[in-house]
């Protein structure tokens, strides 16, 4: 199969992630546009270690993956404390530190 | 000059208790307080004595030697010592240095005493003898220093000790001014005096007597001059010549006895041992000699017409003080004819002047500190003893024969008709007028003072002074009959200075027989005292200064406007120019700076902006940061 395709696959998703993350407001959304932004990553890494014949790339996806799971779990706990105070999980509710 | 002649050719360990012993009177006062209250005029008073022993001793010991090695020296230790530059700090005492001492220490002890009479019911009187102290070892440093850079901190020391004591009654914001008065026109001076130190290391490497004196010559005239006309600037601010002599009038804010050592005897002359004891310098620099001659005769005309118009006694004194100091001055320009002039006619001032300034106290004293002479008049009923040591300092200080001024001011008078040519003429008609318009001013306070009706005020009851007080006076007095003849007696000071001020000089022939140059001052003395008898013996004085006089009288009234000429050209444009430069401090300097902050302060106001709060709009910027360094790589590798 083209290599290509898992690339433009890639874009694809680390696109949608990235609209995503600016477009959409409730957190836990964008938290998943992050995720997806990550993954589209991760693929791009693969398909490269996959292209060019050597681990490094399978390797980051790893610590990548590593990253991820670390960032869910500090991540949510802060939305869910946001929303316990707040009873909201907008982002553009929580823009209390500004200038 | 023998350049290779030493000042002094001897050593002796006493010379530096003549300083030390008022300078520990000094310390003890002001550190023992309140508690030296009762003891500490007898202490600075004993100790002025003690200091005054031993320069009669170092007078007799110089005796015991012939004239070329008299001088003696003291090394204390070395002061400054960079590279080849040194400074010792040394003392020196010579035929010149040894007159001041027993002048300083002599009137000195005398006005002590007078003082711990005069001063009795003063609450501060010992601060006033600490004072006295320190004063006199200042000037002994002075006068003792063995190079300029040493005798610099004596006329500091003078400086600060005049200040202190003009200021004495600093309650009166008056006399407060008076004392900054005298302190900021004599830091002029001072200036005149670093500026010649300054010349006299970057010339010769060297600032002592000796190393300048070595110098001397025609080779470096130009550099000698400029020294010189700097050292006049010191002297004329110092000894309040012309155009520096506005402190004089208002430093007579100070107690009675101070006005009488430090600012008639002592202090004041101070300019004339300068000139004389730098008489290398100004025998190589004939311009600056000019000058000198030029100072004094000014300031003799200048102050002698102050005096006529003065009804404050003490400031009549002090206009006659700068009056007789423009005479000093005068001989002192003359060179090696007139430098022993110059010290005999401050010697002998120091005595009628003291004792004139002792006696305008003693009648203070008796009237309830009364200055103005037109409240005074018949004192000699009242205060004998005042009255004739007065009347002695009078006949003296007009130059009647046989009295000490007569042949002190004669000599000078002789001298300036010597110096040849229409310039002789000149100053010595001068110096003739000088000497009319001194027996007119001087007769005019005898009169007030001591003539004439009673003018006192309902509440004077004259009387004369405490024996501590007469007694200093009449010693003095002594000096103002005796010391002329003295000294002039077979030409002996003359001789005594010869060796430090006059070496290898021979007198030319005289312009005028001496005879004739008497009789021309002594008519010039009768007609400035027959004009006072006319204007204040036959008619009577007011008791209120009229107020319709001539131009003349009031601008004799006003100082000749000295300080009005000081204020227009001087302090005005001076204090335009600290206000323009304090201005452009505020909005140039402060303002480049405070600007600055300024801008950036705005600035960042609208910067922060940026930081909404809103999450996702940082998001978004991040995405165009990240996209525009993509787009930065790529460019760079296409």
């Amino acid at each position: 199969m083209n290599p290509n395709n898992y690339l433009v696959l890639s874009a694809l998703l680390f696109s949608i992630g990235a609209i995503g993350v600016v477009l959409r407001r409730n957190a836990i959304v964008v938290f998943m546009c992050v995720e997806l932004m990550l993954n589209a990553a991760n693929l791009a890494f693969v398909t490269f270690a996959r292209l060019l014949g050597n681990l490094d790339g399978q390797v980051v996806a790893f610590f990548t993956m590593v990253v991820a799971a670390c960032e869910v779990v500090v991540g949510l706990a802060i939305i869910v404390t946001i929303f316990r105070s707040r009873r909201s999980a907008s982002v553009d509710d929580a823009n209390l530190l500004k200038y | 000059m023998e350049a290779t002649h030493a000042l002094a050719s001897g050593t002796s360990s006493l010379l530096v208790w003549l300083i030390a012993l008022p300078a520990l009177g000094a310390t003890i006062l002001l550190l023992a307080g309140r508690r030296s209250d009762k003891w500490g005029h007898l202490l600075a008073t004993g100790l002025s004595g003690a200091s005054f022993v031993v320069g009669v001793v170092e007078l007799f010991k110089m005796l015991s030697r012939d004239g070329e090695s008299r001088g003696v020296a003291q090394h204390l230790f070395t002061w400054i010592n960079a590279g080849s530059f040194r400074v010792e700090a040394g003392l020196l005492l010579d035929q010149l240095s040894i007159c001041f001492v027993l002048l300083i220490t002599g009137v000195g002890t005398l006005i002590h005493v007078y003082s711990i009479a005069y001063m009795e019911h003063d609450h501060d009187r010992r601060r006033f003898f600490s004072y006295l102290n320190l004063f006199i070892a200042a000037m002994l440093l002075l006068v003792l220093g063995d190079s300029f850079l040493n005798l610099y901190v004596g006329w500091e020391g003078v400086g600060l000790a005049s200040y202190l004591l003009i200021g004495f009654w600093n309650q009166k914001p008056a006399y407060a001014t008076a004392a900054k008065k005298a302190f900021v026109v004599n830091r002029i001076g001072d200036m005149g005096l670093s500026f010649a130190i300054m010349i006299a290391f970057t010339a010769f490497g060297t600032v002592s007597f000796q190393g300048v004196a070595d110098h001397a010559g025609p080779d470096h005239k130009q550099v000698m001059t400029w020294m010189g006309l700097a050292l006049l600037l010191a002297a004329a601010g110092k000894s309040a010549q012309f155009p520096l002599q506005s402190w004089l009038g208002d430093a007579m804010a100070g107690p009675t006895p101070v006005s009488a050592l430090i600012h008639a005897a002592t202090m004041v002359t101070a300019g004339v041992y300068l000139i004389t004891r730098s008489n290398f310098v100004f025998d190589s620099a004939p311009t600056a000699q000019l000058m000198v001659v030029i100072v004094g005769v000014v300031t003799l005309l200048f102050g002698a017409l102050i005096g006529t118009a003065k009804d404050d006694i003490k400031k009549a004194l002090a206009a006659s003080t700068m009056s007789q100091i423009g005479y000093m001055v005068l001989a002192a320009g003359l060179g090696p004819a007139g430098y022993a002039f110059a010290i005999m006619h401050l010697l002998t001032h120091g005595f009628f002047k003291a004792s004139m300034f002792l006696g305008a106290g003693s009648v203070m004293h008796g009237m309830n500190d009364e200055v103005d002479m037109r409240k005074f008049g018949r004192l000699r009923v009242a205060m004998p003893i005042t009255y004739l040591t007065f009347g002695l300092g009078y006949l003296a200080i007009i130059g009647v024969p046989p009295f000490s001024g007569f042949f002190s001011k004669d000599k000078i008078i002789e001298a300036a008709f010597n110096a040849g040519g229409a310039r002789g003429w000149i100053i010595g008609l001068a110096a003739l007028l000088g000497a009319a318009i001194t027996a007119f001013y001087m007769t005019r306070v005898m009169v007030m003072t001591f003539f004439g009706q009673k003018r006192w005020a309902d509440d004077a009851h004259p009387h004369e002074s405490p024996k501590l007080m007469t007694a200093p006076i009449i010693i003095l007095s002594v000096g103002s009959i005796a010391a002329g003849a003295l000294f002039a007696f077979g030409s002996s000071l003359q001789q005594w200075l010869e060796p430090v001020v006059a070496r290898g000089f021979v007198e030319g022939e005289p312009a005028l027989p001496p005879i004739i140059v008497s009789i021309m001052a002594l008519v010039a003395v009768a007609l400035g005292v027959a004009l006072a008898y006319v204007k204040y013996v036959r008619v009577p004085v007011e008791a209120v200064a009229p107020a319709n006089v001539s131009i003349w009288t009031r601008f004799a009234r006003r100082d000749l406007l000295q300080d009005a000429f000081n204020e227009a050209v001087f302090m005005r444009p001076g204090q335009y120019l600290t206000r323009a430069l304090s201005f452009f401090d505020r909005k140039v300097v402060d303002g480049a700076v405070n600007g600055t902050g300024a801008l950036f302060g705005g600035l960042s106001v609208r910067v922060r902006r940026v930081q909404t709060g809103y999450v996702r709009t940082y998001a978004l910027l991040i995405l165009f940061g990240a996209a525009l360094v993509l787009a930065a790589m790529l460019a760079a590798r296409i």
